[in-house]
């Protein structure tokens, strides 16, 4: 068998996706990545043209790709980098930011670009906070998502952006929904979403617009549009909960194409159609330091970490 | 041969191979990787002559 052609002009195509049996060239690979992602903001009502949206980067294929297709989309979109401080010996961070800071001066001249300085603000690296943490660096990735969810919002509020993007593909939902599936995380399943409304305890509406796309397909825009983006993963990740679920789930899509997007998509249908009945979610209330939403009384997790 | 990179590291390959022969060769799924030739993303059923060079990208990042 030889290189599909491309199923809209027929030249060499660059990419075959067989869970759509679609086989696309460069130039229609990157209209229909386009195309999808502004079909799916549309559709799960993620945010309008007039919204402010604050997109997290992190130097990687996935955020630098959703910032470059909100700006062509005409979204008014800025980025915020988080420096962690992760370091391990290679500087991962430091470099992280160069590759988000070199994106965004080949960006439109109208997207700001905000950093944010961990141990600058709190005097402490993500590493650093996890250490104070039963478990300490077992718990890294945890404390890191903590760290980025709670400072992503503050920022988000503070700068007066009503949405947060985030650059989160199907493989990254479909590795979530599979360990809250083999945890019957009951709460955590109605939460998950591809789309989340503010609250009224300062919690900014929330929206991953590429959640439809699989992780091969937002690296190959990346390449295709030669956006330089960090390739090595960060040196905490090594055994990850996360990565050992997409392995899974990646061994039973070669076996059967379109595993993954049946998994994510049947879920948020069933979840559409009211399949999931209402379990007991928990009460939130303000951080009593913050002000930020959270699950307990007093103050929240990240308040309490730092 | 075909000079295959991949995380930093080379090696050869004899050609006239598909990239997704190669990848599942080396033990690892079409589904975390692209290939990268002179520049270019190629197709997993690109059949690889018998001289150059293919850069093999993994795609999944998390933790």
């Amino acid at each position: 068998m030889g290189v599909h052609r491309c199923r809209m002009c027929q030249a060499d195509s660059v990419i075959n996706m067989r869970q759509h049996r679609l086989a696309l060239c460069e130039v229609h690979f990157v209209e229909w990545v386009e195309k999808m992602t502004l079909s799916f903001i549309k559709k799960q009502k993620m945010f309008e043209p007039e919204d402010r949206i604050l997109v997290a980067v992190s130097g990687g294929k996935d955020s630098l790709s959703l910032w470059q297709i909100l700006l062509k989309l005409g979204y008014q979109a800025d980025g915020l980098y988080i420096d962690l401080g992760i370091d391990d010996g290679c500087d991962y961070s430091k470099r992280s930011g160069e590759y988000v800071r070199n994106f965004s001066q080949n960006i439109s001249s109208e997207a700001q670009l905000h950093v944010l300085d961990l141990a600058g603000v709190y005097g402490k690296t993500v590493a650093e906070m996890a250490e104070r943490r039963k478990g300490g660096r077992k718990k890294l990735c945890s404390v890191c998502g903590l760290v980025k969810r709670h400072e992503m919002n503050r920022v988000a509020r503070e700068l007066g952006y009503n949405v947060l993007a985030t650059g989160h593909n199907l493989d990254d939902e479909a590795a979530v929904l599979f360990g809250n599936v083999l945890h019957w995380e009951s709460e955590y399943l109605l939460r998950q979403s591809p789309v989340l409304p503010a609250d009224g305890l300062g919690l900014v509406k929330k929206a991953k617009p590429l959640a439809r796309f699989y992780e091969r397909e937002t690296a190959a825009y990346a390449i295709v549009c030669n956006i330089d983006y960090i390739l090595d993963e960060c040196p905490f990740s090594v055994g990850a909960t996360s990565l050992r679920l997409k392995e899974v789930l990646n061994s039973m899509e070669n076996n059967s194409s379109g595993t993954k997007l049946q998994f994510y998509f049947s879920f948020l249908r069933a979840k559409k159609d009211s399949q999931f009945p209402e379990c007991k979610r928990s009460e939130l209330s303000s951080c009593e330091k913050c002000g930020q939403a959270t699950g307990a009384p007093g103050m929240c997790a990240f308040c309490r970490l730092v | 041969m075909i000079k295959v990179i991949f995380k930093n590291t080379e090696s050869q390959t004899p050609g006239n191979i598909t990239i997704r022969e190669l990848i599942t060769g080396m033990g690892l799924s079409p589904q975390s990787i692209l290939a990268v030739k002179e520049g270019k993303l190629v197709s997993n059923e690109t059949r690889l002559g018998n001289e150059g060079e293919i850069r093999l990208i993994s795609v999944i990042s998390g933790g």
